[in-house]
């Protein structure tokens, strides 16, 4: 288990890392979720070893290795960038790490081979790695983090800079892959999308500072402020002010809507409501009495096939909606879009959550 | 602004190539109407930046011409075709403030300094930078540079075509969606062609009207993003667009029916024999419904893994030993005794890879 | 970046701690020792206290040389700096011409400094080298024993002849760095090839240039093989720089207490003078990366 204990990291007066926490457990799966310069790197480097934090302690199998470097510890690491030896063949590179270790010729063997094997690499284990595509550069890379037998797996928003289409393939294979392994895996990445692909255990990052740190569709549903809802939502979360009175929200432009159940006990106030992309609906006419309404202007829209995105302006707020099929509308056009106040999230003025999404959740 | 056709193009980077019949490009006959806007998607290496430079003119092709309207510009430079490029990594320059930046290319016109000043003020407006038209461009951020590169094209207002080279690359998440609709609106209103490179088919989808889906050096469809979703040409722009992407089963034809590991699918308006080498059935995952076993035309599947992406889930599946991906909406139950149901109206027969039926409609 | 701490460290450090101590420092507080004391032989040394400075920095001989070696740095950064950019631009970017280009470029630089004197010495004599000759011959009056000025030509020639080839190098790995997207956008931007120079190439090149400057002006500063080799400082003392004089003095007058003080004032202009550089450039050429705002 690696244990962060209020670990933080300042350089030259600029807090990179701010009071961090965490506990991650042995062949568990960690997303690390927030923007650039969050300080998701800062932190794997802190966990790896490469630099020593300023404040606090990191605690590994109950031994403190706080500023051991990382060469006394059995780290692997994988970047953004496809990082190999480039004089070496794509066997040599995915060796070189057991070479190190001085493991027996036929162990680094049938080491290899395997991991080439969970990789697809098989083909191309003569090739020195300036000879493939960018995707199997990575996977070369991958596969060297897979046969060290880490006990801390750090990838650094390993797919990145691949193809889409190639993305999501790894992305399907990597937990299985290093599920068998045992070993503490952190995954860092800046999409909401992949950390929800991914599972395991999300924490999100936001300026430094751990905002919440649990299973991944958890932290997804129920963010405990503002700032981990607005991270983990791709597209963006729409964020509406609000003031409750009696059993109503109101809002600008004309927004009323009852509170749903679960939201009904919360004291009259200023509030701001959250509410996803997808929980937007465009057109129905089925005028169920539980749905509040939004009006809008259609400000762009944006086909995927599958799915539209509208993005409408309402006085200064735009908003967006991820509605199903395909809607051609005009821009200028006013439209009404309904939500169901029980998926809204409801966050306070000092920006916690009061209530969360209430819809109880399938089997 | 003009009208872009590319007639019958072909390019192999070296003489030797052309002669081995390795052609980066092979035979490109297409045309891209004043003020649309078009993606080319791809994966990495089907030639699509290739193909980009060629219209840029930074490429000569080595067969073929490509007309601006009626006139031949295949071998014009890019500064003769009046042309305006954004490119995957920022580029701007460094010492000069942003206004200077977007003045740039307007001063190199010998445009009368007033004009300038009119124009570039305008378009820091339009580009929202306009509280840092004083300030050194290289402090910026990765998306503010991007934007300058942007307004840098735009400020020629009678550039023939914008080209983008994967310019959302070095983009956060968050700033990839505003970016997109910004783009998508600043083409409404310049009413500009735009020719738009990606591998992501979210954006190549979200901003294009019209999207060519390149593979292997060769176009293999042109459609909006409407057609390409629901009636792939190729199996490849079945997998490649949508996410997942289609399911593609391996089935034989008898009598307006397709067997499906062993299961009968029927196909609606499809009567006669089919034989050829290689048949196919493709139906998307958003077309696949997830029931109990037992209903009428439901086929029993084992289910792997269920992936929950937060707005859906994703179902994986083996039906027989065929993989089948469905899609089921947020809330919505995955029994545990599954059988998996194919909508009618969305099936479509693929022969060696290319389309030949396809249900509720002509191929 | 902070490093964790290593013991092991030490063992790496410490033979090149020595090193330096014995090869720098020793020898400089040597010199500090000198400077501040006076000796009638015999090993009997005295307190001069500040005497030997004073005399140095009074004295007109002293002045003339530190002229000379301004002038001459200032002659040698304005003609190999802007020539070394020029030829770094003209250079090929890529096939078969690059390492032939780069090697050519590597050869005076392979040369040692006194061999280089001896070789323009006899290029450039008038009676037997084959410059110096053809010069003689095409009717000019040249001669660098006898003119001063001739001398002073011979000497800058012979040095932007020598050391240009380090500006290309630095100037050209400066160039070469710049991807190719940037020349793409100012094409199509419709940027002159004046205006490629100055907002893409000479920005992208500030550090490398600054490098290039600095190495330039120390070496430039404390010249002294060549002009000691080709014309020994003169004719009269038109060439004699700093660090000849020096020489001059420390062996040949054996005047070991002021020529100990004036080594120290040289060490000291030099720093100065590189620091100021150095100051300077990074304000104007290269600007702090700023961390990159709302993110």
């Amino acid at each position: 288990m690696l244990e962060l204990k209020s670990v933080g990291k300042s350089v030259g007066g600029e807090t990179h890392i701010r009071d961090v926490s965490l506990e991650l457990t042995r062949g568990s799966l960690n997303v690390l979720l927030g923007p650039t310069l969050s300080g998701k790197t800062s932190l794997m480097r802190l966990m790896a070893g490469l630099d020593a934090p300023t404040s606090g302690t990191i605690v590994m199998d109950g031994k403190d290795v706080t500023g051991v470097p990382v060469r006394q510890r059995n780290v692997a690491m994988v970047y953004q960038q496809f990082i190999n030896y480039p004089a070496l063949t794509v066997y040599e590179n995915i060796a070189s790490p057991l070479r190190i270790q001085k493991r027996p010729k036929a162990e680094i063997d049938e080491k290899v081979r395997k991991a080439a094997a969970l990789m697809k690499l098989t083909d191309f284990l003569d090739r020195t790695p300036l000879n493939l595509s960018g995707g199997q550069q990575q996977r070369t890379a991958l596969a060297r983090a897979l046969v060290k037998d880490a006990e801390l797996v750090l990838l650094d928003e390993p797919l990145a800079n691949l193809d889409y289409k190639l993305r999501e393939e790894l992305r399907e294979e990597l937990p299985k892959l290093f599920a068998e392994t045992g070993a503490i895996f952190v995954y860092a990445t800046t999409e909401p999308h992949e950390a929800l692909l991914l599972g395991g255990r999300t924490a999100t990052l936001s300026e430094g500072r751990i905002t919440q740190f649990g299973e991944t569709a958890e932290v997804y549903r129920e963010p405990r402020d503002i700032v981990t809802a607005r991270t983990f939502s791709d597209p963006p979360l729409n964020i509406l002010p609000v003031e409750k009175r009696d059993e109503e929200f109101h809002g600008r432009e004309g927004l009323r809507f009852r509170a749903s159940d679960g939201q009904r006990s919360l004291p009259d106030g200023s509030y701001k409501i959250g509410i996803r992309p997808h929980h937007l609906s465009f057109g129905t006419s089925e005028a169920s009495d539980g749905l509040a309404h939004l009006d809008a202007v259609i400000a762009i829209s944006e086909v995927t096939g599958s799915q539209s995105f509208i993005h409408a302006d309402r006085g200064e707020n735009r908003i967006v909606a991820l509605v199903h099929g395909v809607r051609r509308v005009e821009p200028g056009d006013r439209i009404q879009l309904s939500f169901d106040p029980a998926n809204c999230l409801v966050f306070g003025e000092d920006g916690q959550t009061a209530a969360a999404a209430t819809r109880p959740l399938a089997a | 602004m003009a009208r872009i056709r590319l007639d019958h193009i072909r390019h192999a980077y070296t003489p030797e190539l052309a002669r081995a019949g390795n052609f980066a490009l092979n035979n490109i006959d297409t045309a891209f109407e004043d003020g649309g806007a078009y993606a080319l998607l791809g994966p990495s290496g089907c030639g699509k930046t290739t193909l980009l430079n060629i219209i840029s003119g930074l490429l000569t092709p080595s067969e073929g011409h490509v007309y601006f309207d009626r006139t031949d510009v295949t071998l014009l430079t890019p500064e003769a075709r009046n042309i305006a490029q954004v490119f995957q990594f920022p580029v701007i320059y460094d010492t000069m403030t942003v206004a200077e930046n977007l003045a740039f290319p307007l001063k190199n016109r010998k445009v009368e300094a007033r004009e300038i000043e009119r124009r570039v003020a305008d378009m820091l407006k339009r580009i929202g930078l306009a509280d840092k038209a004083g300030r050194k461009a290289r402090g910026l951020t990765a998306d503010e540079k991007q934007k300058i590169s942007l307004g840098r094209g735009l400020v020629r207002s009678d550039v023939n075509a914008i080209l983008f080279d994967e310019p959302l690359t070095v983009i956060d998440p968050h700033m990839k969606w505003q970016l997109r609709s910004e783009l998508k609106q600043l083409h409404r209103e310049f009413e500009m062609t735009m020719v738009y490179v990606t591998h992501d088919q979210t954006e190549a989808l979200t901003f294009a009207d019209k999207v060519v889906v390149m593979y292997d050096g060769e176009v293999v469809q042109i459609g909006t993003p409407e057609e390409l979703f629901e009636r792939p040409q190729h199996t490849f722009v079945g997998y490649f667009i949508g996410s997942p992407g289609m399911n593609v089963l391996p089935c034989r034809i008898e009598g307006g029916e397709a067997i499906v590991a062993g299961e009968r699918v029927a196909l609606p308006g499809h009567s006669g024999e089919r034989r050829s080498e290689k048949t196919e059935l493709g139906i998307r995952p958003e077309f696949v419904g997830v029931v109990e076993r037992g209903q009428p035309g439901a086929m029993p599947v084992t289910i792997e893994k269920v992936e929950d992406i937060g707005s859906e889930r994703i179902v994986r599946a083996r039906l027989g030993g065929e993989r089948v991906t469905a899609i089921v909406r947020e809330g919505a139950s995955v029994p545990g005794d599954a059988a998996v149901t194919f909508d009618p109206n969305a099936l479509n027969l693929y022969e060696n890879s290319r389309l030949v039926a396809r249900s509720g409609g002509a191929a | 970046m902070e490093k964790t701490w290593n013991n092991k460290a030490w063992f790496f450090v410490t033979p090149v701690l020595v090193l330096v101590a014995i090869s720098a420092v020793i020898p400089l507080m040597t010199v500090v020792n000198y400077a501040f004391q006076d000796t009638f032989g015999n090993n009997a040394f005295f307190w001069a206290g500040t005497s030997w400075f004073e005399e140095v920095l009074t004295s007109e001989r002293f002045h003339s040389a530190l002229v000379r070696n301004l002038i001459f740095s200032g002659i040698i950064l304005a003609i190999e700096v802007p020539l070394g950019i020029l030829v770094a631009l003209a250079m090929p970017r890529k096939g078969f011409w690059v390492p032939v280009c780069l090697v050519l470029m590597a050869l005076p630089l392979l040369i040692p400094w006194n061999v280089v004197g001896t070789i323009w010495q006899v290029f450039a004599r008038t009676d037997i080298g084959l410059l110096g000759a053809t010069v003689s011959g095409l009717g000019i009056d040249y001669n660098y024993v006898q003119n001063p000025l001739d001398a002073w030509i011979t000497v800058v020639v012979m040095d932007v002849w020598h050391w240009t080839s380090l500006v290309v190098l630095l100037c050209y790995a400066g160039l070469v760095s710049i991807p190719d997207a940037y020349y793409q956008a100012a094409k199509i931007d419709g940027a002159s090839r004046w205006a490629v120079f100055r907002y893409i190439q000479l920005p992208k090149m500030g550090r490398v240039l600054l490098i290039a400057v600095l190495l330039r002006f120390m070496d430039s500063f404390m010249i002294y093989t060549e002009p000691f080799v080709v014309t020994g400082g003169g004719p009269g003392n038109s060439t004699t720089f700093l660090s000849i004089d020096l020489v001059k003095l420390a062996i040949g007058q054996f005047n070991l207490g002021e020529a100990a003080a004036m080594s120290l004032i040289y060490f000291l202009i030099i720093l100065t003078l590189s620091y100021v550089f150095y100051t300077v450039m990074t304000n104007v050429g290269v600007e702090k990366p700023q961390k990159g705002g709302d993110a």
